[in-house]
């Protein structure tokens, strides 16, 4: 984790969303242009126009099925535009957004499951935002990315929990590194919600003032040390693995919600380097297991998702990055390869046993990594 | 602008130039010295200008000394001879956009929003401040890119001195960056960005900052003193002194190789003092040990700092006797030190000393024999040597076209 998201990341996606999902009441639109009436059944989703306007748009939804339903306003790549939940059967929502020039889905969700049943739509006037539908692609794939990570991440997690809870030590030390690795290959977009980072991967010293490490430190690393330091599980213990569960769950399902652009997805490669450079690297973020290793190759991992989504794009953009890029994380993947015995297995060294010279040599791989990595935002949108 | 102002743009200005940026370069290029020039034309090289990056020999060696110093030793870390080539051109540029005041590649604002800007900004709205950056090839380097062939017999490997007690950590490496300011911030900009470049293809070994220039070329000021409170380096060569410098510090048509004709060594040491035991040291025993008074600098017997040294008045270990070119058949070294401190030893100590920096046309005939000279310096007792390297300076970059390093990876010399 980091000790403190820098304040400009989280202003600039509050701003993003601002932009689209503001209740501004402007709009060249006459009265009643603006409005869209959305009818949800079972199995239908009818909008009375599919061209309107851009600026503020209103969806005047009535749920006309039997089931509660929840209706999305999407753009291409999945981004929620706006939503409304909870919409019971024969009730009626009014649901705001502003809306650029561009093109859209409405999905109607009956029964809030599944992918929806979807309209194209399509705001005009104004200046369009276009996007490389590429691009659009590959924000989508890396949202079904980070969605998958979480998925995969519970069972995972429930496996560390109850061993905690049965008081099993020994399990309860096997199952904690590969409880971590969704969570670590999407950092960036798990911190993207300020509030699920700080409570289950903190660490003692990322306390903010005033708060005492006895009732407010929870997560992962609180009970890293419960484990490896302290040796022994107590009722404490036991509660925060409940709450840890109860905190992924929370992660699991924001995390498809979460704001990503094509340079967010690039940046936030850099992020997984940076993570890496800053806490991984000087062996500060598992400082009682010593599982430093397992979290930096899930990040390198999560990190090389995103750039491969986005390489097509970028290789067309500025090529000789790309292929400094390519030698990069393969020296980075051989030299990691070094420290586990199996290529297939998430075992590696413990990183007490990785002496001063071959840390420098893997903060080395990683800086020669992260520099060009943090290129590749301006090679995607240029 | 009026010339109440400083005589030199800002890097800010120089941004906005464009143009009138490039100006400045070609009136430097014929002088060792650059001075950008106000309305009437008679301001002295001030603290602010620029020094002319293009030239036969490298700036940063002859040219005035400036007060600050970033040094910088890295290691290779690529195999691929075409990658470093490109990173040394990539350095050639922005190093001729630093020294003269201007940012490197786009600059370090108005880019992309969404990715980091070129240059890291922390020197913008500073002036050029005397920025040189001088590079140098370690003997290691020639085990690399097919080199063995080309490394000069000069470039030997130091042999251990008396009393050296190196840390490898602080010693060696196949490359170097020297970089010397009248701003420490300009200075560190100019290693940070290089070695920001430089990313994937070296690495930094070691590096040492310098305050309080030790030594000059400029006869005309005063000389500086070091961390012991002397005055030292006061016959060192001056960048005006065309005929000491060819005889003592270029490499000359002679000398092989011809890739290094127009360079120098350059030897780097790092030698701690051992400032408490010396500040409890009576004025007496001082004097005696440097063989120069401490008020004015005068040689033993003399009135004034630049009265020629009577070295047989003063004690056989005194250190300007054994270290002067009388005693050592005339090797003479062109001095280039900085003070540093950097913190304390754990012990309570200062980790300070002298960054001793010296070039030559041949060490075997200059820092060598000197050294050894040394080994019975009554100086020994308060000094260690705990770093050193050592480096072939490639000529100076000619031209907008020419790169570091072109003599020695291209065939042609």
């Amino acid at each position: 984790m980091r000790p403190a998201r820098p304040a400009s990341v989280v202003i600039a996606a509050a701003a993003a969303l601002a932009a689209v999902t503001g209740c501004t009441e402007k709009s060249d639109a006459k009265d009643g242009d603006h409005v869209i009436n959305v009818t949800a059944t079972d199995d239908k989703c009818q909008v009375s126009k599919k061209e309107f306007p851009a600026g503020h748009v209103e969806l005047a939804v009535e749920n006309k099925g039997s089931k509660v339903t929840e209706v999305y306003v999407l753009f291409p790549d999945d981004r929620v535009v706006t939503e409304r939940e909870n919409i019971g059967p024969g009730t009626r929502q009014r649901v705001t957004a502003e809306v650029k020039a561009g093109e859209y889905q409405i999905a109607c969700k009956p029964g809030m499951k599944g992918d929806g049943i979807r309209q194209a739509v399509k705001a005009t006037g104004g200046k369009a935002v276009r996007r490389d539908p590429r691009l659009d692609k590959a924000v989508a794939a890396y949202r079904a990315y980070a969605q998958a990570q979480a998925d995969e991440t519970l069972p995972k997690a429930e496996a560390f929990a109850a061993a905690v809870k049965d008081g099993d030590l020994e399990a309860a030390k096997k199952a904690y590194a590969p409880s971590r690795i969704g969570w670590e290959r999407t950092e960036p977009v798990a911190e993207s919600f300020g509030d699920i980072d700080p409570k289950v991967d903190v660490r003692e010293d990322g306390l903010e003032d005033g708060q005492d490490p006895a009732t407010d430190w929870t997560g992962w690393h609180r009970l890293e040390k419960a484990l490896w330091q302290d040796k022994k599980i107590g009722t404490r213990e036991k509660d925060l693995a409940d709450l840890l569960i109860k905190d992924l769950k929370d992660w699991q399902n924001r995390v498809g919600k979460a704001e990503i652009t094509p340079t967010s997805m690039a940046n936030g490669a850099k992020e997984l380097l940076d993570e890496v450079a800053t806490g991984k690297v000087t062996g500060e973020e598992e400082r009682y297991s010593h599982t430093d290793l397992v979290d930096f190759k899930a990040n390198v991992e999560g990190a090389q998702k995103s750039y491969d989504l986005l390489k097509p794009v970028a290789k067309e953009n500025d090529a000789a990055l790309v292929t400094e890029l390519e030698e990069q994380f393969a020296a980075l993947d051989k030299l990691l390869d070094q420290y586990r015995p199996n290529t297939t297995s998430y075992d590696f060294t413990s990183y007490d046993k990785v002496g001063k010279a071959d840390r420098k040599e893997l903060s080395d791989a990683v800086n020669a990594l992260a520099e060009p990595l943090s290129k590749l935002a301006a090679a995607v949108v240029k | 602008m009026t010339d109440t102002d400083s005589p030199s743009p800002s890097r800010r200005s120089l941004l906005g130039w464009g143009g009138a940026g490039l100006a400045l370069g070609a009136a430097a290029a014929g002088g060792a010295v650059a001075m950008a020039r106000t309305e009437d034309d008679t301001a002295p090289a001030a603290a602010g200008s620029a020094i002319a990056f293009h030239g036969p020999h490298q700036a940063g060696i002859a040219t005035p000394v400036q007060d600050r110093l970033h040094f910088a030793a890295f290691d290779v870390t690529t195999d691929d001879r075409e990658a470093f080539v490109q990173l040394l051109k990539d350095w050639t540029a922005a190093a001729r956009r630093m020294t003269a005041g201007q940012a490197v590649g786009e600059g370090a604002f108005g880019g992309l929003a969404e990715a980091p800007p070129d240059d890291t900004g922390e020197a913008l709205g500073l002036k050029p401040s005397r920025l040189t950056l001088t590079i140098g090839f370690g003997p290691s380097l020639f085990g690399k890119f097919g080199l063995a062939d080309r490394r000069p017999e000069a470039l030997v490997d130091l042999p251990k001195f008396a009393g050296d007690n190196l840390d490898k950590n602080r010693s060696g490496g196949d490359l170097c960056i020297q970089a010397c300011a009248d701003d420490p911030q300009v200075a560190v900009h100019a290693v940070r960005n290089l070695a920001r470049i430089g990313f994937g293809k070296v690495v930094i070994k070691w590096s040492q900052l310098g305050f309080g220039k030790t030594s000059s070329t400029t006869p005309e000021a005063q000389t500086p003193r070091n961390l012991m409170g002397f005055k030292d380096g006061t016959r060192n060569i001056a960048g005006t002194e065309t005929d000491r410098l060819k005889k003592f510090v270029w490499v000359d048509e002679k000398d092989e190789p011809a890739w290094m004709v127009g360079g120098s060594y350059l030897v780097a040491r790092r030698i701690r003092m051992h400032i408490e035991t010396w500040d409890r040291t009576s004025l007496q025993e001082q004097e005696d040990i440097f063989g120069r008074d401490k008020g004015e600098g005068a040689p033993v017997g003399k009135a004034k700092e630049r009265d020629e040294p009577f070295l047989k008045a003063m004690k056989p270990d005194a250190h300007v006797r054994l270290a002067h070119p009388d005693t050592n058949h005339g090797a003479t070294i062109l001095r280039r030190g900085y003070s540093f401190t950097d913190g304390t030893d754990g012990l309570g100590r200062l980790d300070a000393g002298l960054f001793f920096l010296a070039y030559q046309r041949d060490v075997r005939k200059g820092f060598i024999p000197i050294q050894r000279s040394l080994a019975a310096d009554a100086l020994n007792e308060y000094i260690q040597h705990v770093g050193s390297a050592l480096f072939a300076v490639p000529p100076g970059v000619r031209d907008k076209d020419d790169w570091w390093g072109r003599t020695l990876f291209s065939k042609e010399a």
